[in-house]
């Protein structure tokens, strides 16, 4: 598998809970992802949803997608657009729902990155992200190798039609 | 070869290989909890994923708790979905007033010591409390395990949280909880399980320790586990017949690092808005003014969370003038219990508030939210801004006492009564 993705960095900070990504209150009238992305983020900057290109992505610092494992967390940023997100760390709820659905979780240091840089993605064997803006690229930390596989059966839901069930070995 | 940590010993029985830290293996589940804010999803990933049949249909059940009751038509219908589809599976529900779903596995014995039960609800850490390993998944893990029986997981580092010594008078779980998050932060503990242990953990009642396994999860821990002990077994032998099969860590097992708490010294804790680990003694945050107190959910809202409620508010004289003081037993059972003790009645002749068993006010989803700039202190478990549905409430989290205090001065402050 090889995947690259080119898009705009949207810069958010540590500790973005999964409540910010999408609130609970949203969430009990509707679960439906592409009427939830109009509110995508609205607790930390009512205007990001407006603002979001197709193509997107999210760059954060430590511990992404803490607190709730609501999948719509994961789901609504997909709907917007956004098919990767670059981050310093992961709450673990929010890696597994993001492999699941397809969206790349990516795990490096962000510290140079800027809101608006240029970014490309490149999902392989090694995983690294290209800020083209500031001429650096960035290992990241690769996936494990039993999500690689449901990455790239692309996500669960096909995993699970093909295999019926899990096979990973130690 | 080193022994073996709780973790690595239940995820190995329920993987059939030698699990060690680090290891990914594929586990048979003992059970799994679906909520109404996590179920409507998966049943749309159960029918993407081709599911016609759950496996093990008598290992789930799913509770209407978030919205509860259902406070628009549109929740209302996705309770039916839940509803048609455990019908047509065979599945258990919990009503509309039966409670929070993770408080009905515990108390109906479907979570007991040596299992792996998982839970979409990132709460499910909660199920530690009674030496299950039990961890928070999302939907679709939710929907692959009625397909398959199955959920993969990768065997967790232990980090040993020992505690001494016993709580001061007017100290309580919520204080220790909150103690160690404001310690390791958000995500200090992201991806590791904790193993409560020593003479402290002992002398904690089962309500004491289901909110320090349940608010594991706020260090982005995997599993907070206890060991069984006679305060297990009490509690459970009214609600398991079969015997049970707790597990131990092993004497040499390995720890990625050890902690060391004194009980005996800790004083009342508060988390400040908007993050469960903004945590300081609650005399720093003394003199703040309180609109509304919240007591409920899964980590405040059991029998004796409100009868500490009481003995506060009582013993200063009632509620303060203009606090909103709004309780929500986590389950029916808790419910009766109040009625039968006399806890409600006292507690409503004071003026407070009373909602149906459930989540409640915790995540905006239903009983009462907040107005606008409002000062909300509760026994819930997250404060993050709009949590409880309005972005411009301050929300504080504190014991049930604290929480009494406030409603009975209308501001925090330490409290009045030791209890």
């Amino acid at each position: 598998m090889h995947v690259r993705l080119e898009g705009r960095a949207r810069v958010l900070g540590d500790d973005v809970n999964t409540d910010y990504i999408i609130t609970s209150a949203r969430k009990r009238e509707t679960i439906d992802e592409r009427v939830l992305k109009q509110y995508l983020l609205e607790t930390l900057d009512p205007a990001f949803a407006a603002s979001i290109q197709s193509g997107d992505i999210v760059v954060a610092g430590r511990n992404f997608g803490c607190g709730s494992a609501m999948e719509v967390a994961v789901t609504v940023p997909l709907a917007a657009g956004i098919r990767a997100v670059v981050a310093r760390s992961f709450a673990r709820t929010y890696y597994r729902n993001a492999i699941n659905n397809g969206l790349i979780p990516v795990e490096c240091d962000t510290s140079v990155i800027r809101e608006g840089d240029r970014l490309i993605v490149d999902v392989g064997s090694d995983l690294t992200v290209r800020d083209e803006t500031r001429g650096v690229t960035i290992a990241a930390r690769a996936l494990p190798a039993h999500m690689l596989r449901i990455l790239e059966a692309g996500g669960l839901v096909p995993y699970i039609r093909a295999y019926g069930g899990f096979e990973v070995t130690a | 070869m080193a022994g073996k940590t709780v973790s690595e010993k239940i995820l190995s029985a329920r993987s059939g290989v030698d699990a060690r830290a680090g290891n990914v293996v594929v586990c048979e589940l003992d059970f799994a909890l679906g909520t109404d804010a996590a179920t409507p999803m998966a049943i749309d990933y159960f029918d993407a994923m081709g599911g016609s049949r759950i496996r093990q249909p008598e290992r789930f059940a799913f509770s209407l708790d978030h919205y509860a009751p259902p406070a628009s038509a549109k929740s209302a219908a996705l309770h039916d979905r839940v509803r048609a589809f455990a019908r047509g599976h065979g599945v258990h529900v919990w009503e509309v007033g039966d409670g929070i779903g993770l408080q009905l596995m515990v108390e109906s014995g479907r979570c007991r010591p040596g299992s792996l039960v998982i839970g979409a609800d990132s709460h499910s850490t909660m199920f530690g409390a009674l030496n299950a390993f039990g961890t928070g998944i999302g939907s679709s893990d939710l929907a692959a395990a009625m397909v398959s029986g199955q959920v993969w997981l990768r065997v967790p580092e232990t980090t040993k949280v020992w505690f001494d010594g016993t709580l001061p008078a007017g100290v309580h779980a919520k204080d220790i909880i909150l103690a160690l998050i404001g310690r390791l932060g958000q995500e200090g503990a992201n991806y590791e399980a904790l193993e409560f242990l020593g003479p402290g953990a002992q002398s904690l009642s089962v309500d004491e320790r289901l909110v320090l396994s349940n608010m594991s999860v706020e260090m982005g821990a995997k599993a907070g586990i206890f060991l069984a002990d006679h305060t297990t077994r009490a509690y459970l032998s009214t609600r398991v017949v079969e015997p049970l099969t707790p597990v131990e860590p092993d004497a040499d097992a390995r720890y990625a690092r050890e902690i060391a708490i004194d009980l005996s010294v800790l004083e009342p804790q508060i988390a400040r808005p908007h993050d469960p680990d903004n945590v300081v003694a609650l005399r720093e945050a003394s003199g703040t003014r309180v609109d509304m107190v919240f007591i409920g959910t899964c980590t405040g809202g059991r029998v004796s969370d409100f009868h500490q409620v009481r003995a506060e508010v009582e013993a200063s004289g009632g509620i303060a003038p203009g606090v909103m003081l709004v309780l929500t037993p986590a389950s029916r059972e808790v419910l009766l219990e109040l009625v039968r003790d006399g806890t409600l009645e006292a507690l409503t002749r004071m003026g407070a508030v009373l909602t149906t068993p459930g989540c409640g006010a915790c995540c905006g989803t239903s009983g009462v939210i907040p107005g606008d700039g409002m000062t909300v202190v509760s026994t819930a478990n997250r404060n993050f801004k709009a949590r409880m549905g309005n972005a411009t409430a301050s929300i504080y989290l504190a014991s049930p006492t604290s929480c009494a205090a406030a409603a009975a001065t209308g501001m925090l402050t330490g409290p009045h009564v030791s209890v």
